[in-house]
């Protein structure tokens, strides 16, 4: 007898664990213990990771980024308590959908910064609130917003390490010479936005 | 990353690797019935306490470890109950999607809760002794037999055991 022939006696439908899964997903929650809830959506610019604690969302993460590598980072740097639990997030993908077919312009989510800490996080709150849809700035005048107009190098940083990307949108930032630069998702990526917020 | 064999996963990775055999587990050890129960609070309690686990521990031997303990917990409010009808009349039919051998759960059902357990956690879960002796609080020997004697058991009271099965 191997373990495998009767565990062979014991079969278990995928339907069910389904079931249970949800199941846990709400007793997680009802208990606080769901520190992190996260799900996928399919976007324009590839399938998008969202993540979101009690507080709000934390990290919204691109295909190129490695989203098992992601959840493993926000696995150390916030809690190992997560599960993939759509509900949470539902809001939020419904806000995304909304914005990528050009019907929504601003984002209605809590946000949680707990990534992001000091001047960059200071840099992405300027960002979040003057740089509206359709518009962009370079470096050079997100840095003046943000109140230090000699650091571009590290409003740059800031950019290219926001955790909440198109939510938060770093996007918006470009090069002085009219440029996109870099972009967290790629520059294919910062282009589609950078499109699509035109075309509205 | 640096310290890859250190890094703590995603508990979600714990579900996906680990709930159909714990699933199986408290099934063989708690009967179908009280088995959902069983897993939710398995899997409640490993939530809880999984950030305080050492990133090194023998993950599987853990989950079973506390299955181990909330079926005793069930188990005792269960003989707290009345008297347990053995199927009662209006399960929900969606609880019951799996296709189950109601007469292999009769024959695990009778055996002895040791040796139950014993079968469960070595040829369902696939525990070495020594992990199941610790669960059992037993010694390795104990555990080995208690394994041996139910399996043999469950050979004699549900042949098919024994019988080579093609896959369906």
């Amino acid at each position: 007898m191997t373990n495998h022939e009767l565990t062979e006696f014991f079969p278990v439908d995928p339907g069910h664990l389904q079931r249970l899964h949800a199941r846990l997903e709400q007793d997680a929650q009802d208990s606080d213990l769901l520190d992190l809830a996260y799900r996928t959506v399919d976007s324009a610019v590839g399938t998008l990771l969202l993540a979101a604690t009690p507080r709000g969302l934390v990290r919204v993460a691109f295909a190129n980024e490695g989203h098992d590598n992601v959840l493993l980072t926000l696995s150390q740097r916030i809690s190992p308590r997560m599960l993939e639990a759509p509900s949470r997030l539902d809001s939020v993908a419904r806000q995304l959908d909304e914005y990528f077919t050009g019907r929504r312009h601003s984002f209605d989510v809590a946000l949680d910064w707990s990534l992001s800490q000091g001047f960059r996080r200071t840099v992405l709150e300027h960002l979040n609130t003057d740089i509206s849809y359709g518009a962009t700035a370079s470096y050079a005048a997100l840095a003046q917003l943000s109140g230090s107009p000699r650091a571009v190098r590290a409003v740059g940083t800031a950019c290219a390490t926001n955790p909440i990307p198109i939510v938060v949108p770093c996007h918006r930032v470009i090069r002085s010479d009219g440029t996109v630069g870099a972009y967290r998702g790629g520059p294919v990526a910062k282009r589609v936005l950078l499109d699509l917020e035109r075309q509205q | 990353m640096k310290t890859d064999q250190l890094v703590k996963p995603p508990f979600e990775a714990l579900v996906a690797q680990h709930g159909a055999t714990v699933l199986r587990v408290v099934r063989a050890v708690v009967g179908h019935t009280d088995a959902d129960d069983a897993w939710s609070n398995t899997f409640l309690s490993a939530l809880k306490a999984y950030p305080q686990l050492p990133a090194d521990a023998n993950i599987e031997a853990w989950l079973v470890t506390i299955a181990h303990r909330k079926a005793i917990d069930i188990t005792r409010s269960a003989s707290r109950r009345a008297v347990p009808v053995a199927d009662p009349p209006d399960s929900p039919a969606g609880d019951r999607a799996d296709r189950h051998d109601f007469d292999l759960d009769a024959a695990v059902g009778a055996l002895p809760p040791k040796q139950r357990q014993a079968v469960a956690y070595h040829y369902l879960a696939g525990l070495p002794y020594s992990e199941i002796a610790v669960i059992l609080d037993s010694s390795v020997a104990a555990a080995r037999r208690a394994a041996a004697d139910g399996i043999a058991t469950l050979r004699r009271t549900y042949p098919r055991l024994d019988t080579p099965r093609k896959s369906q």
